[in-house]
């Protein structure tokens, strides 16, 4: 594992136009093979962030660098999977699993081997040639999952991916992402509103603030991995949900309240 | 009764009751004025009678028809690219498209008979002017309503602008084409008679069902003037039925439109 940090926020602030500050001053740096959760009230720049480091949007100010080039450089090392599973309605599966090697002009022979790796990973090899619609919620975020990675990337940003899946599928796939990430080492950015679910995944969980956006603190997770649905049933995995949500309290209002100063959205 | 059994029972029901009161009305008028409302049968045989010239008419009506729908097609769908790049392109330009489409065929075809002259060439050229519009309108308004989030999708993948536009826009935009093309394809053939009646030649045999319809109108054969209108409405049926058959072909797959309710 290199030393080097592969993420880095220095003083990274971010303005959209004229608008009010989203993020202030975000500093922190990710090391090849963390898994970083980021939670925070709605609205407090997660999506933001992860969006600075997809080069989706550019920085308003200080330096963020991803294994040492600028987001806009990094790009063919990032992978996206959005809260939307985004795919390709009038694709079968396969061929929007092999959409991005396509647009990077990859022949169709050594995209087929790819598209079956990370079919296999997302253990999705019979759903080859159905249609997005033929598929439930938790299988279309699969493929999701699966498309991302087929780029082999070394930084994997995820944006609330399971938010809209209930309960168990949502559970279920945060234990077939861990077992993934066993076969493939990338680094994860991951926004998610549940503290279960960062819990679960992270080494590294940061609780960000509202209006502006800020880091609030680093909470560390040390479960060793591989994480199984044991994990879940653990004293130390309760105690630290618990602690995760009371420090997560502390940084949200209750709903309707209003922080002297500060207007709610 | 099975639902499918009553969507051809019921029309033919229907058809059924038209025919009798079509008899009826027929019947009731005064013997002298029963000439308004030929009956039925006296439509089918002017049809078997005039049988020859109605084919060719047909034919040719229907070669005006598609020659000027198939260039419609192909020039909507490369104006809607470039109308799909800017709305800069599109406020310039939507007037103009608009003007064209206000203008009524009848004053446009004198027009296109002095540039082209009359025949096939006129009632193309006419046709394409009316099948042009709801294909142009649609289909830019589908390349530029692609989903926000497969855009940057693309974005985030390093697409050139070519890539996004064969990969995503355009596909994107077929359920909204065929909404145009079924548009086109219920006018075009209108068109075409209109075109033909207006614009159209009978030199060689050239005249179309619209030559046919003010031949026999002027001739007082009304039964035949029937016969016409009936082959006018079997092509349209048969050219709007082919679109729909396209556009199962292309969609059916994929899109929620054919999303069968039975699940
Ligand atoms: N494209 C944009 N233009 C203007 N303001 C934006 C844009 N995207 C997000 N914002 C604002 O930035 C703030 C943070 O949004 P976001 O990052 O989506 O929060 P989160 O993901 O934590 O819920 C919000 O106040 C939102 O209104
Ligand atoms: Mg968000």
């Amino acid at each position: 594992m290199s030393a080097s940090p592969l993420v880095e926020f220095r003083e990274v602030t971010k303005r959209f136009g004229a608008g009010p500050l989203v993020l202030d001053r975000i500093s922190f740096t990710a090391r090849t093979g963390d898994f970083l959760s980021l939670i925070g009230p709605s609205g407090c720049g997660k999506s933001t962030l992860l969006r600075l480091v997809g080069g989706l949007s550019p920085i308003t100010g200080g330096t963020l660098l991803i294994d040492g080039m600028t987001p806009a450089d990094a790009a063919a090392e990032l992978a996206f999977v959005f809260q939307e599973p985004t795919l390709l309605p009038w694709l079968r599966v396969a061929a929007n699993v092999e959409v991005p090697q396509k647009l990077r002009g990859v022949p169709a022979a050594e995209r087929a081997v790819v598209r079956r790796r990370v079919l296999e990973l997302v253990r999705l090899t019979a759903k080859t040639d159905a249609y997005p619609r033929q598929l439930s919620g938790g299988q279309k975020m699969r493929v999701s999952i699966a498309r991302a990675l087929a780029l082999s990337p070394k930084l994997l940003l995820l944006d609330e991916p399971f938010g809209a899946l209930d309960e168990m599928t949502r559970e279920h796939l945060n234990e077939e992402l861990l077992a993934i990430r066993e076969q493939e080492a990338w680094t994860a950015f991951f926004v998610t509103h549940s503290v279960a679910e960062a819990v679960f995944l992270s080494n590294r969980i940061l609780v960000m603030s509202a209006n502006p956006g800020r880091i609030h603190s680093e909470i560390a997770v040390p479960f060793p991995y591989p994480r199984t649905a044991q994990t879940r049933l653990s004293r130390p995995y309760h105690d630290l949900v618990a602690e995760v949500s009371r420090i997560l309290r502390s940084v949200e209002p209750p709903d309707g309240a209003v922080t002297a100063g500060v207007q709610s959205a | 009764m099975k639902p499918r059994a009553m969507k051809i029972i019921l029309p033919l029901a229907a058809g059924a009751v038209v025919i009798a009161v079509w008899y009826a009305i027929h019947y009731f008028l005064h013997e002298e004025m029963r000439f308004l409302l030929p009956t039925p049968g006296a439509v089918l045989a002017a049809l078997r009678d005039n049988a020859p010239a109605l084919t060719r008419a047909a034919i040719n009506t229907s070669e005006g028809a598609l020659l000027g729908f198939g260039l419609a097609i192909v020039v909507s769908f490369a104006l809607a690219i470039v109308l799909s790049l800017s709305p800069t392109i599109r406020t310039s330009l939507y007037p103009y498209l608009m003007a064209l489409q206000m203008t009524p065929l009848p004053v446009l075809a004198p027009i296109c008979v002095i540039w082209v002259g009359a025949g096939l060439k006129s009632v193309s050229l006419l046709t394409f002017v009316i099948a042009f519009f709801p294909l142009v309108v649609n289909t830019t308004q589908g390349l530029i309503s692609t989903d926000r989030n497969l855009v940057e999708l693309f974005g985030l993948y390093r697409a050139s602008r070519l890539q996004q536009l064969l990969l995503l826009r355009v596909p994107a935009a077929l359920p909204y084409f065929f909404t145009g093309l079924r548009i086109a394809a219920t006018i075009a053939p209108i068109g075409a008679v209109v075109a033909d009646m207006n614009a159209g030649s009978s030199a060689g045999d050239g005249g179309g069902l619209g030559f046919q319809a003010v031949i026999y109108s002027s001739q007082a054969k009304y039964p035949a003037l029937f016969a016409t209108a009936a082959v006018t409405c079997v092509l349209g049926f048969i050219l709007n039925a082919a679109v729909i058959a396209l556009a199962w072909f292309a969609l059916h797959h994929w899109h929620d439109s054919y999303e069968r309710s039975d699940r």
